[in-house]
This record gives structure tokens, C-alpha cells and sequence, in this order.
């Protein structure tokens, strides 16, 4: 059992009304946020379950807005999401799905696009009293927390990539605590997540892009 | 140095010969990783956002995102000056400052989720009036805040703190008994004292259950929260007074988790029970109260239909 401080008993500090509808959504959507390479242009937040029945009472829209928007989960401008995101020029839009069933029922999809053209596609679910799991990164399932430093790299699943990964980790002097490679089928697209007590140095990246299975990096700091 | 039973923490207490909240600072120097000027700076932080959301809706009244509640904090303020006031002092500014900080809460305010955000108005509410009252300072606010915090980290640990596991009583139950304690120290108890209280506040809201109107965190959870901290100025009062609970707090913990085991999914935070269930109750619902933004348009979609 991990350690619980009294301050996970006081607390957390957080903007209401629920910590799994609106400080869960917050956390979700600045996950996503952390690894889009460039600012945000536009989003599309898809609602299940839950939170599709109650988003408006408990703000998870403009919570999940507030996380694209870079803000914590106490941070009193997420009442205001919607007029700061017209104002720093976000597109936003809301499907609201009461139809689909989902593994859990607090689950969101985020659509993102970046002001470059990049595309990112991220399913989260809040799994109560604030925490998260991001569980789907652009149609492949995945899973990690967002508590740890966390390195997500796409690569093509080959003999050695794996191997590559912690080599640089090592040259880098970061401890793993935890390591998991996600994928489709044999040889196709696949992730692996590296969560680390901490920090990542951002000079390791250019490092494991050298193996040419490697496609992309996100760095997500806590 | 950890503590996993009331017992235990009673032991320590007793052994060392300090109260609940010295103990449960030394447990979070040993396995926490805050240094003690970084505990002391989080509980200034905490008692600081506490204060706003108490005192800010006295004179600032709120509108809940769901609308179903706003404004009832300034009107039991107010009323405390009426010749008709029933409860007097301590008691009617506690009610008046738990109905506020659940008012902030439902408004998208800053709270401290105390254990959680539908029970965040007991411990400020009983914490904030009694020290106003009785010119108590911010040290022994702050003892009391950790102790509360030790009592709160036995339920989370032994028991639960979540209506959708066990029902109200585990999260305005939980809060009180967390309350009731930091009350007995602050006015100078011992810990066994402490936890006898808290036994007494479990076992006074056992089967209280979870129903929030149309599923969100307003009503009945902010009229919930006044029992909260009505019930912990009473138990307080009780163990302070030496009376004492027939039953040791970790059973009763025990007993309020078989409680929360047994309670239907109806009367569990899923809505479908209770005060939500009730012809009015379903009629708010269905949105009558909910106000439109108007600034984007949702979309509803079908099953398999791509966005």
C-alpha cells in the first residue's frame, strides 16, 4: 500500500464540485495536454457513461476545457474555461454519448489537433477521489497514471527497440519503476510507457530517437 | 513509525506521551517526503482555503452548477442574529459555515476535499466556529487539522471514505468522526478521549446513506453536512465530558464498512435512491433547474456513429 499523507486525507486543495467529475477531468485533459508536441488549436471531447449523464452539474466540460488550457486542478479559472479558451482562441467541441457502453463508467475521448497539424487521439477515465488513467493513445490500449515522470514512445514493434530504451535510460542514470510495452499485433505500431520517480532528462530523447523504429516521443513531468 | 489501528495510535500516543496530531506529524516525517516547514506551510494553505470557502458565501451568496442549491449559508448566518435562533454560538455558525463551504463547492469554488469534496464542509464548519468561539489560534487549529487527518487515514485505510462504496456515512460519517476528534484535542482531551468521540460520531450516523438529486454533490449532501458537524460538537462534547463509547473505534470502523457492504447500489451515489428517487427528486433530474450556456452547441450522438 503506498503511503498515505495526511494531506491525501486534508485535501486535496481542488476547484468542486466532485474530486472524480471535475478534479479527475481536469487531471485527464492536462495529461493530454502535456503530450501534444505544440499548443492546442482544437479539441473534441467525447462523454461516456457518467459523465455523459452529469457533466453540466458537476463543470466536467469546463474542467476537462480548464486541463487543455494548462490549469491544475485548484485553479480557480476552470469556472471561466470557456470564455479563456474563446480568448486564447481554442476550438472546442462536446459530443455527448449516452449510447456507447465503456469499461468504466467515468470515461472520456479527446480528439486533439495542434497548431502544427498534429493529430492525437487519448482516451481517459477517472477512477475516483482524483485519480486517472490514461487508457487508450490513438486507437492502441495503454495504461498509466500521470503520478510518476512518464516517457511514451511509438515505436515499430522490432527485436531490440525495447533494449535500445533501457540502454538510454541507463546512460541517463534513471531509475524505472515501472515499464510496459502495449500493442496491437506482432510487428505493427506499439508503445512503450516508462514511469520513473524522477525526473526524465529531456536530453535523453534525441538519444533513443536514434533507433530508426523509433517514431515519436512524449515527456510528460510531474 | 506508522500506526495501522486506533489502538495502535492510542498506544503510541500513550507511550510517547503526546496527543494524536504530534504522532501523526512524526508519521508523516518518517514516510512522507515533506520536510516539517513544508507541512507547516501546507497546513497554513489548507486552513487559508478553508476560511475563504466557509466565510466567503456568508456575504457572497452562490448559485450551484446543478442549481439546486445557493444562498442557504448567508440565510442561517442571518438568522443567528434573529431573537428566533434556536441553536446559538458555536452551533449555528458551524451549520452556517459547512453549508458554505458545500456551497463552493457546487459553484466550481476552491474547497479542501476533507476527506472528500460531498463532506468538505464538517471539518471546517465544527473546526473554524468552535476556534472563532472560543479564541482558539491558528496552532491549535493546525493540531487540530492533523488530527483529524489520522483519524481520516485509519477509515481510508480500514474502512472507506467513498459514498459509492459505503454509502453517506462513510464520507459525512467519516468526516464527523475525523472532526469530533480534532475538537476533543483542541479543547484539551486526551487521545483516548479523542477516539472514544470518534467511535461515538461513527456509530451515531451508521446506515446513513448516499442519494444525491440528480447525481450531483448538492442536495441533500449540504443539509447532510450540518448533521456532520452537529453530531461532532455533541460527541465532543460527550468524550470530553468522560463519557465514553461501549465499542473501541477500530470495530466500529469495522462495523460501519459491513454497514456500507450491505447497502443496496440504489443508496450508493448512483441517484436511482432515497431523496433522488422521490417523484420531486426525478422531476430535478430530468434538468428542470439546469441553466444553459449558449456559448457551443452539444451534440448527441448514437451508438457506432463516429464523431
Amino acid at each position: 500500500m503506498n503511503f498515505l499523507s495526511v494531506f491525501d486525507v486534508i485535501g486535496p486543495n481542488m476547484i468542486g464540485p466532485s474530486s472524480s467529475h471535475t478534479a479527475g477531468a481536469v487531471s485527464m485533459a492536462l495529461l493530454a495536454r502535456k503530450m501534444c508536441p505544440a499548443s492546442v488549436d482544437r479539441v473534441t471531447f467525447t462523454l461516456y457513461g457518467s459523465f455523459a449523464r452529469t457533466y453540466r452539474g458537476h463543470g466536467t466540460d469546463r474542467a476537462l476545457l480548464g486541463g487543455i488550457l494548462g490549469f491544475a486542478t485548484d485553479d480557480p479559472r476552470i469556472r471561466d474555461s470557456f470564455l479563456l479558451a474563446k480568448q486564447a482562441g481554442l476550438k472546442y467541441t462536446f459530443v455527448v454519448d449516452t449510447e456507447t457502453a465503456t469499461d468504466h463508467p467515468n470515461t472520456v475521448d479527446m480528439e486533439i489537433l495542434c497548431a502544427d497539424g498534429y493529430r492525437l487521439s487519448v482516451r481517459g477515465v477517472s477512477v475516483g477521489g482524483g485519480r486517472v488513467k490514461i487508457v487508450r493513445i490513438n486507437q492502441i490500449d495503454v495504461e498509466f497514471t500521470g503520478e510518476y515522470s512518464t516517457l511514451i514512445v511509438r515505436q515499430t514493434d522490432k527485436p531490440g527497440v525495447v533494449a535500445h530504451i533501457t540502454q538510454c535510460l541507463s546512460n541517463y542514470n534513471v531509475n524505472i519503476a515501472f515499464m510496459r510495452l502495449f500493442r496491437e499485433e506482432k510487428g505493427a505500431a506499439a508503445y512503450t510507457v516508462v514511469e520513473s520517480d524522477e525526473p526524465i532528462p529531456d536530453s535523453i530523447l534525441e538519444e533513443i530517437k536514434g533507433n530508426p523504429y523509433v517514431h515519436e516521443l512524449m515527456l510528460i513531468q510531474i | 513509525m506508522d500506526f495501522k489501528s486506533g489502538k495502535e495510535l492510542q498506544e503510541l500516543c500513550e507511550k510517547k506521551g503526546q496527543p494524536i496530531s504530534e504522532v501523526m506529524r512524526q508519521r508523516e516525517l518518517c514516510g512522507g517526503a515533506l520536510s516539517p516547514a513544508q507541512i507547516e506551510e501546507k497546513l497554513d494553505r489548507v486552513l487559508e482555503i478553508m476560511r475563504a470557502s466557509a466565510h466567503g458565501p456568508l456575504t457572497e451568496p452562490r448559485r450551484s452548477m446543478g442549481g439546486l442549491i445557493g444562498g442557504e449559508a448567508k440565510l442561517v448566518h442571518d438568522h443567528g442574529a434573529s431573537p428566533a435562533n434556536v441553536t446559538g454560538g458555536i452551533l449555528s455558525k458551524a451549520i452556517a459555515y459547512s453549508m458554505g463551504v458545500l456551497e463552493v463547492n457546487a459553484s466550481m469554488g476552491l474547497i479542501v476535499a476533507a476527506p472528500t469534496a460531498g463532506s468538505s464542509g464538517v471539518v471546517p464548519g465544527a473546526l473554524l466556529a468552535v476556534a472563532e468561539e472560543k479564541g482558539l489560534s491558528d496552532g491549535t487549529l493546525k493540531k487540530g487539522l492533523l488530527n483529524a487527518g489520522a483519524i481520516g487515514y485509519l477509515l481510508m485505510r480500514n474502512a472507506s471514505v467513498s459514498g459509492a462504496e459505503a454509502g453517506c456515512q462513510a464520507e459525512v460519517g467519516s468526516a464527523s468522526a475525523m472532526a469530533t476528534s480534532a475538537l476533543v484535542e483542541m479543547m484539551g482531551g486526551t487521545p483516548g478521549m479523542c477516539l472514544h468521540g470518534a467511535a461515538l460520531a461513527l456509530s451515531n450516523l451508521l446506515g446513513l446513506v448516499c442519494d444525491p438529486i440528480a447525481g450531483l454533490v448538492e442536495a441533500p449532501c449540504q443539509s447532510r453536512n450540518t448533521v456532520g458537524v452537529a453530531n461532532a460538537v455533541t460527541c465532543a462534547e460527550l468524550a470530553l465530558s468522560g463519557v465514553t463509547s461501549l465499542i473501541p473505534f477500530d470495530e466500529m470502523a469495522e462495523a460501519m464498512y459491513q454497514v456500507g457492504t450491505c447497502l443496496p447500489a440504489k443508496l450508493r451515489e448512483t441517484a436511482m435512491g432515497g431523496a433522488a428517487a422521490t417523484p420531486t427528486g426525478c422531476a430535478l433530474c430530468r434538468g428542470g433547474k439546469q441553466e444553459s450556456d449558449g456559448i457551443f452547441a452539444y451534440v448527441k450522438r448514437k451508438a457506432g456513429e463516429e464523431p
